[in-house]
C-alpha cells in the first residue's frame, strides 16, 4: 500500500511506462549476482506470501508438535467428560460426545490438508494435462474441453458433489473424500492455465524454439513448463482452498467421514447439536478459528505468487 | 442483439440443464444398488410413519424406474418426467410431491440470495473503485484488510459467529426461522418488519463477507486503469476528476466485473445453501439438509436440480444484458 503515491502519478502518463519496463531487467542482474539475498529483499516487498506461509506453518507445528505431546486417540467420543469449557486439563474444552477437542484438533487440521492437498494435487495435475492438451493441439479437442469447463464451472460444484457423496454414503473415507471432491477439482485450473498457454504459445521464444526443431512434447516439458510454474503454484494454492471449502461443505450437512475428527465433521457436529444457541462457544470457536488461519494463510500465499507470476502487478499492490 | 448470439447463450442454458439432469440420473446408477429400495428399507427399519404409502410408493418407483426396462428407456423416462417438473413424491413426506415441498421453499431462497448478492456486489464495487482511486478518503486504506480477511471465511462460519453474538448474546434477533413462529404470513407491515429482523443475520453473513472479494478485484482494476492512455488523454483534455472517474474508469471495470460476477454465482449459492442451514431459514438449503438426514433421495435430487435451473436462468440473464454493457460483443462472433 505504500506505493500508492506512485499510482497517483501514473494518471501523469507514459513517464511511469519507461521505469517499469526497467525494473525486471534490473531485478534479474539483481538476481544473478545474489539469489538468496535478493529473494529475501523480494520477500520483503511481497509480504503477503511470507506472512501466508507463516500462517499454514504455525497449522502444520500445531498439529505436529501436538500429536507428540496430546493423545490423539482422545479425539474419539466418550474419551472425558462431555461439554467441559477450557480448563487446565482440557485446554480446549470437551464436545458433547466427550472428544478432547484439543485432540479433535491436532487429529483433524492435518486430515482437512490431506483431504485439500489430494484433491488440489489432482485437480491442478489433470487440469495442467488438458489445458495443454487443449491449448496445444486446438481444434475438435479444444473446443469440447472448452465446452466442458464453460458448462461444469456454471453449474454449482457442490450441488454435485452432494449428489455423488449421497450415492457413496455409506462409511466414506477421508480418502475417498478427497477423490469426491477431486472430481470437479481439475475445471478451473484447466481454465486458467489453458489461458496461459494460448498466450505463451505465441510468444517468440516458444517459436524459435519449434524452428530449431523441437517436438511438441520437448518444447511443453523444457520450455513452457518451468515458465509456467508461479502460474502452477498458483493455482494449486488456490485448489487447495476450494477444495477445502468443498469438504467441509459436505461435511456439514452430514456427507463426511463421520468416523473422522476433520474440521468439518466438528462443525457438523455443532450444527447437529445445536452448540451455537446453547452457549457451547468453544466447541464452535475452535474449528472456525483453524479454518480461518488455513483460508486466510491461502489466500495470501495465492496474492503472493499472483505477484509472482504476474510482474504487472508489483507496481499496482 | 444479433439472433445468433441470443440463440447460443439459451442452447448454453439448455446444455446445462441437460448436463445437470444426466448427471442426476446417473450418478445415482454408478452404485450397482437400487437406491430407492435402499432408502425405503432404511425408512421402514428406522420405523414410523412411512409405513401407510409403503406399498404403493414401492409399485409407484418399480415402475418408474422400471428395472425391467433397458436403461436408455428408463433415462427417456426420467427426462420426460423432469420437463413436466415432475420430481415425483418425497420418500420422508410421503402424500407430499418434491414439486409442492419446493415450491413452498423456493421464493425464501430467491429473496435472501437475490438481495444479498446484489446489494454485497453494488457495495464492494462501489468501495474497491473508492479505494483504487487515488484522491479518496484515506481511512478506505484501512477497511479493505479486515474485509479481506473475512472474505476468506465461508459465509456459514461467519454467521455461526454472528449468531453467538447478535442473536444469543446480545438477544437483537431471532435466532431461528424466517418469521415468527405461530404468525400466519398476512401482506402486513408488522408481518414484513418480522421477515426483516429474522432475514437481517443471515443477509449480514453474505454481504460482509463477499463485499472483500469485490472490492479487492475492482480496486486492483481501477488502479491498473488508471496507467492506461486514455485515462491520461481525458485527463489532458480537461476533463472533470468526476468525469473521469464514472464514465472512463468505472465504466471500462465493469465489463471484466460484470463476468466475474456471472462466475461467481455458483460458488454464492452453495454458500448461501449452507447459510440457511445455520440459521433454520425455511429455503432450499434447509430442505436439502433435512433431505439428506433422512436419505430422501427424490427430495435431494429435485432440490439440487431446482438450484442448477435457477443459476442457468440467472447466468442466462446475465448473457443476454451483457451486450449492453459491451457493445463490442454485438459484433464479435466466436
Amino acid at each position: 500500500m505504500s506505493v500508492t503515491p506512485q499510482v497517483g502519478e501514473g494518471a501523469s502518463g507514459p513517464l511511469l511506462a519507461s521505469p517499469a519496463e526497467a525494473i525486471p531487467e534490473a531485478s534479474q542482474e539483481l538476481v544473478k549476482s545474489d539469489r538468496v539475498g535478493g529473494f529475501v529483499r523480494y520477500l520483503r516487498r511481497n509480504r503477503s506470501l511470507p506472512i501466508g506461509l507463516l500462517m499454514l506453518l504455525s497449522l502444520v507445528l500445531f498439529s505436529v508438535i501436538g500429536s507428540l505431546l496430546v493423545d490423539t486417540e482422545r479425539a474419539r467420543p466418550l474419551s472425558v467428560m462431555a461439554i467441559q469449557p477450557p480448563s487446565r486439563e482440557l485446554p480446549f474444552g470437551s464436545d458433547r460426545q466427550g472428544r478432547d477437542l484439543l485432540a479433535v484438533m491436532i487429529a483433524g487440521t492435518p486430515l482437512t490438508i490431506r483431504i485439500g492437498l489430494i484433491a488440489g494435487l489432482i485437480g491442478v495435475g489433470l487440469g495442467t494435462v488438458l489445458a495443454f492438451v487443449s491449448a496445444y493441439y486446438g481444434g475438435m479437442v479444444d473446443a469440447v474441453v472448452r465446452g466442458l469447463v464453460d458448462v461444469g464451472l456454471t453449474i454449482p460444484g457442490l450441488l454435485v458433489l452432494i449428489i455423488l457423496a449421497v450415492t457413496i454414503r455409506e462409511g466414506i473415507s477421508v480418502n475417498q473424500m478427497a477423490l469426491v471432491v477431486a472430481c470437479l477439482a481439475w475445471l478451473y485450473p484447466t481454465r486458467v492455465i489453458r489461458a496461459q498457454v494460448l498466450s505463451m504459445r505465441e510468444r517468440a521464444w516458444v517459436q524459435v524454439a519449434r524452428l530449431s526443431g523441437m517436438s511438441g512434447p520437448e518444447i511443453i516439458v523444457k520450455e513452457m513448463l518451468p515458465n509456467l510454474f508461479p502460474y502452477l503454484a498458483a493455482a494449486l494454492v488456490n485448489s487447495v482452498s476450494a477444495a477445502v471449502l468443498a469438504s467441509i461443505g459436505l461435511e456439514a450437512l452430514g456427507l463426511g467421514p463421520i468416523e473422522s475428527p476433520t474440521l468439518g465433521m466438528t462443525v457438523y457436529w455443532v450444527q447437529f447439536n445445536a452448540a451455537v444457541i446453547n452457549g457451547w462457544w468453544w466447541w464452535w470457536l475452535e474449528p472456525i478459528a483453524i479454518l480461518f488461519i488455513l483460508f486466510v494463510g491461502l489466500f495470501l500465499v495465492s496474492l503472493g505468487l499472483d505477484e509472482i507470476a504476474n510482474p504487472r502487478l508489483r507496481k499496482t499492490v | 442483439m444479433p439472433i445468433d448470439y441470443v440463440l447460443r447463450r439459451v442452447g448454453f442454458f439448455f446444455l446445462i440443464l441437460w448436463l445437470a439432469a444426466t448427471l442426476n440420473f446417473f450418478i445415482p446408477r454408478l452404485s450397482s444398488q437400487n437406491p430407492v429400495r435402499e432408502r425405503m428399507i432404511e425408512q421402514a427399519v428406522l420405523g414410523g410413519y412411512v409405513h401407510a404409502g409403503m406399498d404403493q410408493m414401492v409399485e409407484e418407483y418399480e415402475r418408474r424406474f422400471g428395472l425391467d426396462q433397458p436403461l436408455y428407456i428408463q433415462y427417456f423416462r426420467y427426462m420426460g418426467d423432469l420437463l413436466q417438473g415432475d420430481f415425483n413424491y418425497s420418500i420422508a413426506n410421503f402424500p407430499r410431491t418434491v414439486r409442492e415441498m419446493l415450491a413452498e421453499a423456493l421464493p425464501w431462497t430467491i429473496g435472501l440470495l437475490v438481495t444479498t448478492t446484489v446489494l454485497s456486489f453494488i457495495l464492494g464495487t462501489l468501495l474497491g473503485a473508492f479505494m483504487g482511486w487515488p484522491r479518496a478518503p484515506v481511512f478506505l486504506q484501512y477497511v479493505l484488510p479486515p474485509l479481506l480477511a473475512l472474505h476468506a471465511l465461508p459465509y456459514y462460519l461467519f454467521g455461526m459467529v454472528l449468531m453467538y453474538v447478535f442473536a444469543f448474546k446480545a438477544g437483537w434477533f431471532p435466532i431461528f426461522g424466517a418469521y415468527t413462529a405461530g404468525t400466519i404470513p398476512t401482506p402486513s407491515l408488522e408481518f414484513v418488519l418480522d421477515v426483516v429482523r429474522h432475514a437481517t443475520l443471515p443477509a449480514l453473513s453474505i454481504i460482509l463477507v463477499a463485499v472483500g472479494g469485490w472490492a479487492l478485484t475492482m480496486r486492483a482494476m481501477v488502479v491498473t486503469i488508471q496507467g492506461e492512455d486514455f485515462i491520461t488523454f481525458a485527463d489532458a483534455k480537461g476533463l472533470k476528476g468526476k468525469t473521469i472517474f464514472l464514465r472512463y474508469a468505472i465504466r471500462n471495470t465493469m465489463l471484466p466485473q460484470a463476468t466475474a460476477f456471472a462466475l461467481a454465482l455458483g460458488q454464492i449459492v452453495a454458500g448461501g445453501v449452507l447459510v440457511e442451514v445455520v440459521f433454520g431459514y425455511p429455503g432450499i438449503g434447509t430442505v436439502l439438509f433435512a433431505a439428506i438426514r433422512q436419505a430422501d433421495w427424490f427430495l435431494i435430487q429435485g432440490a439440487v436440480f431446482t438450484v442448477i435451473v435457477a443459476i442457468g436462468l440467472a447466468t442466462l440473464i446475465l448473457d443476454l444484458v451483457y451486450p449492453k454493457l459491451d457493445p463490442r460483443i454485438t459484433y464479435r462472433r466466436a
